[in-house]
């Protein structure tokens, strides 16, 4: 980028997508905590006394990290993706792209956004679910590694769905089809261990589960993988998404004729 | 830069848009200067290539071909500092219904690096909102406001961060005459402060009025480029204009534009106006209104893009 004031102008859309989300925080923060509260329920009460996972640890007290972490997921990706569609079609694009931002500036502002709501809604949803459960943090360092990393590659992959769709249609596409079915078969819900081998080889293949697994494993101290492997896998594919996400930006893939 | 440097300089720019049914070519090969503080005026029929060439400037399209210098950088290879100088009033009424008209102008500075928090700038924002008639809109939110007062807010976001070069795409396109007036005035008062301004318009009279210098676009070629002054001196020189309810011999209806019972009718001498008048009077046509005049910027530009000049 040239010289001037790059980090102004990076800083500026940064606050100006945070300022979005937060503006209709009734429908981007409270509304996906209600969701997780109401899974808590019905799941918590059908499931907390057949079910014990890792052993000893109550099945409401292991959902309580799952909901945190897919929440992060799902709200992180929605926010990038929701802005830069809405964005595109609306035509308001136009004052971002005409502006000396670079393509670093974009990744840097949609992103961190992204990064910002995940944590949020995720921080809601730990709030209002840690009082139905005993509670643990046994290693606090990897619940922060996981969340941001998690975090940062939802928020780039609904930068790249934003950039490749043209319709609202096909960002609800890329959400029901693709984030909704890998997150739900991540493990939120039961333990990746207790499934039949096959199964358990295919989640195996899944990165969500490693980020789920490697946020639970900062809770009890226990998991279906190491955190280490965990690290390596979210690690790759977070790299691999956020390079695609900058080649897009750069190459001004469907933003700029 | 030297003072000589072009505010804006178009080279050789091509553009051709790949699709389903073959390659289309938008421009071809259009290369002209416009000056440090010239008012300039891009005119072309729709499809001409107009907008495509504002887009290549703005840096939402890229050429095919050629390049585009603001103040002598390219605005692909120095795209931030070529788009510091420019201020861009985008053709669609665009706007972000997430926020009020001060929270716009002052992330629209912000983008450009303008801190949103400095007490000058917003003595800017303030001072672009009572020019262009807003201010008591500064906190009302965009989805509230008028088609009108929407445009205005176009107008300040692209001067928020006090550009050099204020490009117009169509800005008066659909608005009412107020606004246009107010527009102008304020457009002419930067112009004289030193800006370069292009513009582009479907009124004629506006850019007849405004702009010192023109270029014409026709299927993505200039056709014509010189001082309007030039453009005007250069063709028939003479128009008739009357009002008739009879049908025009087909002699004249070559040289005629018709609206409803006006008829306008190019003549280049004293002895074309006399045989246009004897071939009226022969066709039973009696010419109510009469008037003879001068040619306008709409003689000019239509006569140009019949092929006259091409």
């Amino acid at each position: 980028m040239s010289a001037g004031t790059p980090l102004a102008g990076a800083r500026t859309l940064l606050y100006k997508e945070v300022l979005r989300f937060w503006k209709v925080s009734f429908q981007t923060v409270a509304a996906p905590v209600l969701t997780a509260i109401l899974y808590l329920l019905i799941f918590g009460h059908v499931l907390e006394d057949r079910v014990k996972v890792f052993g000893s640890i109550g099945y409401t007290s292991f959902l309580i990290p799952g909901l945190v972490m897919m929440s992060v997921l799902q709200n992180a990706f929605a926010n990038s993706s929701s802005s830069l569609i809405q964005s595109k079609i609306t035509g308001n694009l136009v004052f971002v792209l005409v502006a000396p931002l670079s393509h670093w500036a974009w990744f840097v502002a949609y992103v961190g956004a992204a990064v910002v709501r995940g944590i949020a809604v995720g921080f809601g949803v730990f709030i209002v679910t840690v009082w139905f459960a005993p509670f643990h943090l046994a290693q606090p360092l990897w619940v922060i590694v996981f969340a941001l990393m998690g975090a940062a590659m939802m928020g780039a992959l609904g930068l790249v769905a934003g950039l490749w769709a043209e319709k609202f249609d096909q960002i609800a596409a890329f959400q029901n089809f693709i984030v909704m079915p890998m997150t739900f078969l991540s493990g939120v819900f039961y333990s990746v261990g207790s499934l039949p081998g096959f199964w358990k080889a295919v989640s195996h293949l899944n990165p969500f589960f490693y980020m789920i697994d490697g946020f639970r494993h900062g809770f009890f101290g226990v998991s279906d993988v190491s955190p280490w492997t965990g690290l390596v896998v979210v690690g790759t594919s977070l790299a691999l998404v956020c390079a695609l996400c900058l080649h897009l930006l750069r190459i001004g893939y469907k933003i700029r004729h | 830069m030297s003072d000589r440097t072009p505010a804006i300089s178009f080279q050789n720019v091509g553009k051709t848009y790949g699709g389903a049914h073959g390659a289309v070519r938008a421009l071809t090969d259009v290369s002209f200067d416009i000056a440090p503080g010239e008012f300039f005026g891009l005119l072309g029929p729709n499809g001409a290539g107009k907008t495509t060439l504002i887009s290549i400037l703005a840096g939402l399209a890229r050429a095919s071909s050629g390049r585009v210098l603001v103040h002598g950088h390219d605005v692909v290879d120095d795209y931030a500092a070529a788009r510091r100088m420019l201020g861009i009033v985008p053709q669609e009424l665009v706007f972000d219904p997430f926020f009020s008209v001060r929270e716009a102008l002052r992330l629209q500075g912000g983008y450009f690096g303008v801190r949103v928090d400095k007490k000058a700038n917003d003595d800017w924002i303030d001072e672009l909102l009572v020019n262009l008639g807003l201010a008591d809109k500064a906190n009302a939110n965009m989805r509230q406001l008028s088609g009108g007062m929407k445009r205005r807010v176009l107008v300040a976001q692209a001067l928020v961060h006090r550009p050099p070069v204020i490009v117009l795409d169509e800005p008066t396109a659909g608005v009412d005459v107020e606004l246009r007036q107010t527009l102008w005035q304020f457009v002419a008062r930067l112009n004289k402060e030193g800006h370069t301004v292009l513009l582009t318009t479907h009124y004629l009279e506006e850019a007849e009025a405004l702009c010192g210098r023109l270029a014409m676009l026709k299927q993505g070629r200039v056709v014509a480029l010189d001082r309007t002054s030039a453009l005007l001196a250069g063709t028939a020189s003479t128009m008739l204009r009357f009002k008739t309810d009879v049908l025009l011999p087909a002699s004249l209806r070559g040289q005629s534009r018709v609206t409803g019972r006006i008829v306008q009718v190019t003549a280049h001498d004293a002895h074309e106006v006399e045989r246009i008048l004897a071939t009226l009077r022969e066709a039973g046509c009696a010419p109510e209104d009469l008037e003879i005049g001068r040619a306008d910027l709409e003689d000019v530009f239509l006569e140009i893009m019949q092929g006259a000049h091409a």
